[in-house]
């Protein structure tokens, strides 16, 4: 077949396409999927009944500020990396300040507790379900970036698949925290990011099979 | 890098227009790029020569698929690159497998340095692999891609609705790119 006869036959008839069509996708599946794990948690889990007490609580704004800005960073980095060509630009960076500044007030607060609190910060009552169900969360997640990123074309399959494992880990955290009753950033610092960083792992492998085209 | 850039700037133009419905500028990009192609890819494939033909056309394919994931905000270079630097790891991860000898990739954005008009034939024939598409698929790209029919004039011809029409070429040109790429 000669290249020509090719591209007469792929320009013929192509008409014009919707370039908001992609991210009209993209929206619409992660919205889903979040609203998929919100139902589950609140039948599996229960949203916790102190979560409006708390809300004079400096910590549990911290807290969710904190998880709304990695699933930020996270779903700009899934939304750029679906893409040929597009690197992340300054997504590592800004995905650095969130962590640092959760770690810095973790460090703050462990230096200031007695040595017989710093176990319970640190540990919290549920650190052994904590990245547990963050994960089992993000599952719905998961899948519904890896359909939304099929849709497009992205070419660094590990690093796109990993990106894709953040974000919904990251989503998964943040319905997780309407349950979740710990407040201390050394736990939040500690738990929750092992929660995000198990479905990364797992994006990263399978990154190179779920999303190749 | 002159030429680059200027390349750049023409085929961008072509190709958003292309993407607006403009058939031929479409055309025009299609075929522009098939030469920035075939330099790229025989420079990267001194060992295979008759390979590069091949390739070109799957890149070309892949383009075309994937032409809505271009933003027009973002260089066309990067965006190309990626997509032929795609194919062309895909190609040599499925070659390697026959321990055949490569030259190692660049990370040089060279895609539009210079075009290379001597098309040499592909082996695959478009023909053949078109045969092996089911009647949905294959008669709507045949009339509608091949003869330039449009979408309604098919629907009358095969008795499909139009709508199945429209999916059958879409789908069928998905089958095809997965031929050609060798996945299918």
């Amino acid at each position: 077949m000669k290249t020509d006869d090719l591209v007469l036959m792929l320009a013929t008839g192509a008409g014009a396409v919707a370039a908001k069509a992609p991210l009209r996708r993209y929206l619409v599946a992660v919205g889903c999927a979040t609203l998929v794990a919100t139902l589950v948690m609140a039948i599996w889990l229960g949203v916790r009944p102190t979560l409006t007490g708390d809300m004079d609580q400096p910590m549990l704004w911290i807290k969710e500020i904190f998880c709304i800005a990695l699933v930020a960073v996270g779903l700009f980095m899934v939304a750029r990396l679906a893409r040929p060509g597009a690197g992340l630009a300054w997504a590592p960076a800004v995905l650095a300040a969130p962590l640092l500044a959760m770690w810095g007030l973790a460090v703050f607060d462990l230096l200031a507790a007695s040595p017989e609190d710093r176990t319970r910060l640190l540990l919290g009552i549920s650190w052994t379900e904590c990245p547990y169900n963050i994960v089992v969360l993000s599952v719905p997640i998961f899948v519904a970036i890896v359909w939304a990123m099929k849709g497009l074309a992205p070419t660094r399959l590990r690093l796109a698949g990993a990106a894709a494992g953040f974000a919904s880990g990251a989503i998964g955290a943040l319905v997780y925290s309407l349950h979740c009753p710990e407040l201390a950033a050394p736990f939040v610092g500690v738990w929750y990011v092992i929660g995000m960083l198990i479905p990364t792992a797992a994006g990263a492998l399978l990154g190179p099979r779920l999303l190749r085209w | 890098m002159d030429s680059g850039n200027a390349s750049e700037g023409r085929l961008r133009d072509l190709l958003i227009r292309g993407l607006a419905g403009d058939a031929a500028a479409y055309r025009a990009f299609l075929r522009e790029l098939s030469a920035h192609l075939r330099a790229f890819l025989r420079k990267r494939l001194v060992r295979l020569p008759d390979e590069v033909e091949d390739l070109v056309q799957e890149a070309l394919v892949a383009v075309h698929n994937q032409r809505h994931t271009y933003d027009p905000g973002q260089p066309l270079t990067a965006w190309l690159h990626a997509i032929a630097r795609y194919k062309l790891i895909d190609f040599l991860r499925r070659r390697a497998r026959q321990d055949v000898y490569n030259d190692p990739l660049d990370e040089d954005n060279d895609v539009l340095a210079a075009p290379d008009n001597e098309a040499a034939d592909a082996r695959r024939d478009l023909v053949k692999l078109l045969a092996s598409l089911p009647d949905r698929q294959r008669l709507p790209i045949v009339h509608v891609k091949l003869q330039g029919l449009s979408i309604v004039e098919t629907a009358r011809l095969t008795g499909m609705s139009e709508s199945a029409v429209k999916v059958g070429i879409h789908r069928g040109m998905k089958a095809l790119a997965a031929k050609i790429g060798g996945t299918g």
